[in-house]
């Protein structure tokens, strides 16, 4: 029971709940229009089938080899470009870290980001085509030809557009966890006789595991959405029908949103299966602030 | 402690550094032998931290040369010196355990399980952290955070400790104590400490031996006495305490040592500081020499501040010649009024003046 002579707005500040609280308003009921009703629309459609059975969709999808598949190609694309980008994102950032003209070099490397993936994979199209600068090139020096190298309309056309449109973002987190690792820590291991490879696996790598974790997470659910360079630079029939374009088709081809509906449920739950999978593991690592000492 | 006995002396041997087109340390010689404490002391910026971060291998020289007796050392890298190392932020391993950041040297050497624990159990014991040793760094109080740090640095047994401002995080009352601390585990281990700090009163204490720095030179070297009662130049005297500065004219030597000068119209004796002193000089004087003397006896001044320190009272007068005047007092004087102050002969040290 509370004293009822302590005005209520005073007792309702002391829970947090104020004026300010109120401008948490807007974002909330924007979530709410464009999250949370289309998701609960969509779980609810997915379990109404066109046959009238519960779980006729979900049936289908893990019925079909044509369907259940995309799953396989999908992970098959996302898991190597995410750990590729990361691996790569790794060394840069330690560099980068270094550098006195950081913000000049990080502009650089995150432009792709802002050309957006359609225009990326035009580029790319013209670029890495048979009749390209890059195929021409190699012919040039003798190194391979239009006929024995193919990097467009295939495995590797998606693979390397997710790397050019996926490795900023992943370099820009990765470079953000790197820095926020205090220099002396380093120092400190030298003096007491850490080589640079022990340093790193040491006292870098511990510190870094939990944000390398979450870096790995997000680059992971961007390249396990792909869409557009699917479709443009790989071979949406075969090796690169990843799971969006299967409900793309159910969606726009067959007009069955209810199917559609049920193949977005299972990518939305085959990507946190691989994201509750990783931050778990985050928990085998220390998790506190990665500074030398207390302010 | 077998490699501590096996040197004698380190030898900086005209050591500079420069950064681009600024030069942070220059021609820094000095030779140090085991056992010593040594303190550089400066003011900010005056190349401290670059001469212990050269001497440590964090910072390449630019010129001359480091020696641990005859074994050239700043041609190492950071790993194969060997120095410890304790840092102004203590710089402790967030998720390692007090003992495994105690022990990280030692594993980092290849020494095996038992020697390592030993020893380490041996370095909690000097730093009285018995209780401490399975936490985290975060769980420790910053105090405890400064001993874990001294600790590790110990551990391996350096040849030398090298400590960067150590106790500049820590409140007043932990700064005593670990100042205490810091001379005694200097004097279990027996080897050389070069501790940077900018406290004057740090130095003093701690140190067999100081060094001023000023704008990356050496100002003077000595003992904490010597440098006390006979800095040799006018900084070294700022930095020392003697906060009245003088100046006087008509200088005229009084036998081998002592000097005659006016300051505001009133004649002074002091003692010279450099042979051979006339003409325009600059005096001397700490705070807590200068006192209210009878009218006439010395320099006539007004009272503009006075501060309850305790057991006496610390004023701030402005002299006739418009100089600031810092100095002690019995008792409460009012402001504005007129008063001379006067210090003994022996205490006022008299400098060459600045020419013209």
């Amino acid at each position: 029971m509370s004293d009822a002579s302590i005005p209520l707005s005073v007792r309702l500040k002391a829970q947090g709940l104020d004026g300010v609280t109120l401008l948490v308003l807007p974002a909330a009921l924007l979530l709410l229009a464009l999250f949370v009703y289309p998701f609960s629309y969509g779980f609810i459609l997915s379990f109404r089938p066109k046959d009238g059975s519960w779980l006729g969709n979900y049936t289908k999808f893990f019925s079909d080899p044509f369907l259940y598949d995309t799953i396989k190609t999908t992970l098959a694309i996302a898991l190597p470009v995410t750990i590729m980008n990361l691996l790569a994102a790794i060394p840069v950032a330690f560099r980068v870290r270094l550098m006195r003209h950081q913000r000049l070099i990080t502009t650089i490397l995150v432009l792709p980001i802002t050309l957006g993936t359609v225009l990326v994979a035009e580029g790319m199209l013209n670029y890495f085509g048979p009749q390209g600068w890059f195929i021409r090139t190699l012919t040039l020096f003798g190194l391979g030809s239009a006929s024995s190298i193919k990097l467009v309309h295939n495995y590797w056309g998606v693979f390397l557009s997710l790397v050019i449109t996926g490795f900023p973002f992943t370099f820009l987190l990765t470079l953000s966890y790197v820095s926020g690792i205090d220099v002396a820590l380093e120092n400190a291991a030298a003096t007491l006789g850490a080589r640079a490879a022990a340093r790193f696996r040491l006292i870098f790598l511990p510190l870094l595991a939990p944000g390398l974790a979450i870096t790995f997470c997000l680059s992971f659910v961007q390249a396990y959405s792909v869409f557009p360079s699917a479709v443009l630079l790989g071979a949406p029939a075969g090796p690169t029908r990843v799971i969006s374009i299967a409900a793309y088709e159910a969606a726009f081809e067959q007009y069955d949103y209810s199917l559609a509906s049920a193949i977005a449920m299972i990518m939305g739950f085959t990507q946190l299966a691989v994201v509750i999978v990783v931050l778990m593991s985050r928990n085998l690592f220390y998790r506190g602030p990665a500074a030398g000492a207390k302010g | 402690m077998a490699l501590s006995d096996s040197f004698k002396t380190l030898r900086l041997d005209s050591v500079g550094r420069a950064f681009g087109a600024m030069q942070a340390l220059h021609n820094f010689s000095i030779e140090i032998k085991r056992g010593e404490f040594i303190a550089l002391l400066g003011p900010s910026g005056c190349g401290k931290s670059t001469a212990l971060n050269c001497i440590s291998g964090l910072l390449p020289t630019t010129s001359g040369s480091i020696w641990l007796d005859d074994k050239r050392i700043d041609t190492l890298a950071v790993e194969d010196r060997g120095f410890g190392m304790v840092f102004q932020n203590y710089a402790l391993f967030p998720h390692m355990t007090v003992r495994a950041n105690i022990g990280f040297g030692l594993k980092m050497r290849d020494v095996p399980k038992e020697a390592r624990e030993k020893r380490v159990d041996e370095a909690i014991r000097t730093v009285r952290l018995e209780s401490q040793a399975h936490k985290l760094p975060g769980q420790l109080s910053g105090g405890q955070q400064q001993r874990v740090a001294i600790a590790r640095a110990i551990a391996i047994d350096p040849p030398l400790v090298l400590m960067d401002e150590p106790l500049s995080n820590l409140d007043a009352k932990l700064r005593l104590e670990m100042r205490q601390e810091i001379r005694r585990i200097h004097q279990s281990l027996g080897s050389v400490t070069i501790y940077v700090t900018h406290d004057q009163d740090e130095a003093l204490s701690l140190a067999d031996r100081i060094v001023v720095l000023r704008d990356g030179m050496i100002r003077q070297v000595g003992t904490p006495e010597e440098l006390y009662k006979r800095p040799a130049s006018l900084d070294v005297a700022a930095f020392m305490g003697f906060r009245n500065r003088l100046s006087g004219q008509n200088a005229q030597m009084v036998g081998q040592h002592d000097v005659r000068f006016s300051a505001c119209g009133v004649a002074l004796q002091g003692v010279a500081m450099a042979p051979h002193l006339s003409g325009s000089v600059v005096a001397a004087i700490r705070p807590d020499d200068l006192v209210p003397v009878a009218a006439g006896e010395g320099l006539a001044a007004s009272v503009e501040a006075i501060e309850y320190r305790g057991h006496d009272y610390f004023g701030v007068a402005r002299a006739t010649d418009g100089t600031e005047l810092f100095f002690r007092s019995t008792a409460p004087l009012a402001t504005g009024l007129s008063i001379a102050l006067g210090a003994e002969p022996s205490k006022i040290l008299v400098y060459p003046g600045e020419t013209p």
